[in-house]
């Protein structure tokens, strides 16, 4: 019906591409206008918090559209970040060197599961392919179980538990409490470099854009549509020819991968991964981003995150004892007023202008 | 029992063939050896009073409940199987409550029912234009005029018709429809007979059904169930003169007797699962 005159193909040709266009528009202020107004610190300190938008886009399609309350994301957070951590620990310690702490706490010898990651290639497949193995492995067991609500979202928190426990035991492996740190090569550009510190943080946006565009290619497709209907009625989606279990497994596949990712980009950015930054709390902490911005908007859970990330920093700046209460009372705030984010506010505000108008 | 055999020869095309279904809830037995044949291009009405298995055994057939026995469709047995194999195999099914996706519309419920015939990478595509299937669908179940409306503000019989569209698109080539007039209009009721008339013929249709003017007005077979098995088979005429089938009924307080002259329906009580 709409597309048989001009005027009303031009309207869904827009509604088709608008979403594409805020896209456009975040890349130039994450790409063009934050490099060239921010200090170099805070560039730095955004380049953060595009790490954990870039998790948060993978948790909008396997939460706010697939209906999976994933709580455990810090776990391939830090599949991507350690992986990535491992590799430029080896390359700051050079060809034949070994990193410090393994001095410090082991014996100096590296252990066997470190040696692959001597490789940059190995370790950017690595980044990718690491959870997506992990994902699927555990999302055929937990989807095909029929395992859901609650129960998995206490199943992916309990998880980020037992990985922040793991590594805090294996001080030796991974560091421990202390996390790896003092990386001082990325892919051989000097870390220290203010220009190399900008290309990394060019690269993390580039990618948050690029996981942008993907989930907007998503959410379009059929398989988006049948996501949304696994979430909202997933027994009739069986009678629809379809196993929801192999639905879910795609999305939380996608979502951990996205996790990874930005695991991956943090270690760098950042300077350090440690076992805070992908337990229980950060994991809660990345939800929290995305419940803020809303769950199942395009742009609403990157935008959440990087909200979060900068109310974190503020926040701390200005009340440093006192910070994580304004931050509850925010949240405590948009779920009982906006259940669906701060991004569902212009529907409702249409919504309560149409009621009054009629 | 009166269950009809047949040789080879005589089924159509394409048969669902039923034999000793047996559905056992922790010792009671629900549905107990029921052997049913369900012929192409005739529609069958599965009657009885609440409680007899009806809904059992398409949940049965469909994978929604364990069985033992057997029910073979093109030298399968649908016992064995997933749900979502058994659609693919070609045998769809309704429920009581029509269970469309609300928010979507009219045309991407049709759409999105045809998923099974997609690669995984067409999945990833948008949906451009309409597929000539639903286009035919829509057609079919009468919804042509309402296809970008959301299906959430369809008629209650218009849920049904978009699901029957559903089954449709989705080339389910047996159709067991749980109740699909319940609630309806004497109007839509005649609609929906018709529709199911059209699409009948090159397919296996079975209607679960309460409203007895429905089944004498579109029947081919009926077969009657009671307490888990099959109490009497053959057509309206044969049904209705059968003592046994008279008791079940009469002998049920606040159920309907299959006669003439009892229109209103029951639904919404024969439930199981």
């Amino acid at each position: 019906m709409s597309t048989t005159t001009a005027p009303g193909r031009s309207a869904t040709l827009l509604r088709t591409y608008a979403p594409l266009l805020a896209i456009a528009v975040l890349a130039v202020l994450l790409l063009v206008v934050a490099p060239a107004t921010l200090s170099a610190f805070r560039l730095n300190s955004l380049g953060k918090y595009i790490c954990w938008a870039i998790a948060a886009v993978g948790i909008g399609l396997a939460w706010g559209r697939g209906g999976m309350l994933v709580m455990g994301q810090g776990v391939f957070f830090g599949l991507g970040g350690y992986a990535m951590a491992m590799h430029l620990k080896l390359e700051a310690a050079g060809p034949e060197g070994v990193p410090d702490f393994m001095i410090l706490y082991g014996d100096g010898t590296i252990p066997g599961f470190w040696e692959p990651f001597r490789s940059g290639p190995f370790t950017l497949v690595a980044i990718v392919v690491l959870p997506a193995l992990a994902a699927t492995g555990l999302g055929w067991l937990i989807f095909k179980r029929r395992v859901k609500g609650a129960y998995f979202a206490i199943l992916t928190q309990a998880l980020a538990v037992v990985f922040a426990t793991l590594l805090v035991a294996t001080i030796k492996e991974t560091g421990g409490f202390n996390g790896l740190n003092q990386f001082t090569l990325f892919f051989g550009y000097n870390l220290y470099d203010p220009v190399n510190k900008q290309m990394v943080y060019s690269i993390a946006a580039g990618l948050l854009i690029g996981c942008l565009v993907v989930v907007w290619q998503l959410y379009r497709s059929r398989f988006g549509e049948l996501l949304v209907a696994t979430r909202d009625a997933e027994e009739r989606v069986r009678f629809l020819g379809h196993d929801p279990a192999n639905i879910k497994l795609v999305a939380f596949v996608i979502a951990a991968v996205m996790a990874s990712i930005g695991g991956a980009m943090f270690a760098p950015i950042a300077g350090i991964i440690s076992p805070s930054d992908v337990d229980a709390t950060a994991s809660i902490f990345l939800i929290a981003g995305v419940a803020l911005g809303g769950r199942a908007l395009l742009l609403g859970p990157a935008l959440g995150a990087l909200t979060v990330g900068f109310g974190r920093t503020y926040l701390s700046e200005q009340f440093p004892t006192q910070w994580t209460y304004f931050l509850g009372l925010l949240f405590v705030l948009v779920i009982l007023l906006l259940p669906l984010g701060v991004g569902d506010l212009p529907r409702l505000v249409r919504a309560r202008v149409g009621r009054s108008a009629a | 029992m009166s269950v009809q055999t047949h040789r080879p020869d005589e089924l159509g095309h394409d048969y669902l063939e039923i034999r000793g279904l047996t559905v056992d809830f922790d010792g009671f037995k629900a549905i107990d050896g029921v052997d049913l044949t369900l012929l192409q291009g005739r529609l069958h009405f599965l009657i009885g009073p609440n409680g007899a298995g009806k809904t059992t055994l398409v949940d049965a057939v469909t994978g929604l409940v364990q069985g033992t026995g057997r029910a073979s469709y093109r030298n399968q047995d649908l016992l064995s199987m997933k749900s979502h194999r058994i659609v693919r195999a070609g045998v769809g099914r309704t429920f009581q409550t029509a269970t469309v996706f609300e928010e979507l519309s009219v045309l991407q419920n049709l759409d999105i029912a045809g998923g099974i015939h997609r690669s995984p990478w067409g999945m990833l595509r948008a949906r451009r234009g309409v597929p000539a299937y639903v286009e035919e669908a829509l057609a079919t179940i009468g919804l042509s005029h309402l296809r970008d409306r959301p299906a959430g503000v369809l008629a209650h019989g218009q849920k049904q018709w978009l699901e029957i569209g559903m089954l449709l698109v989705q080339d389910a080539k047996v159709m067991l429809l749980d109740e699909p007039v319940a609630g309806m209009s004497a109007e839509e009721r005649e609609q929906t007979g018709e529709l199911l008339r059209r699409i009948g013929h090159e397919r296996t249709i079975v209607v679960i059904e309460h409203d007895m003017d429905f089944v004498r007005s579109f029947a081919d077979v009926v077969t009657v169930m009671h307490g888990g098995t099959v109490l009497a088979e053959g057509d309206v005429a044969t049904i209705q003169a059968d003592p046994r089938v008279q008791e079940v009924y009469l002998g049920h307080q606040g159920t309907e007797p299959p006669e003439p002259g009892t229109t209103d329906e029951t639904s919404g009580e024969d439930q199981h699962a």
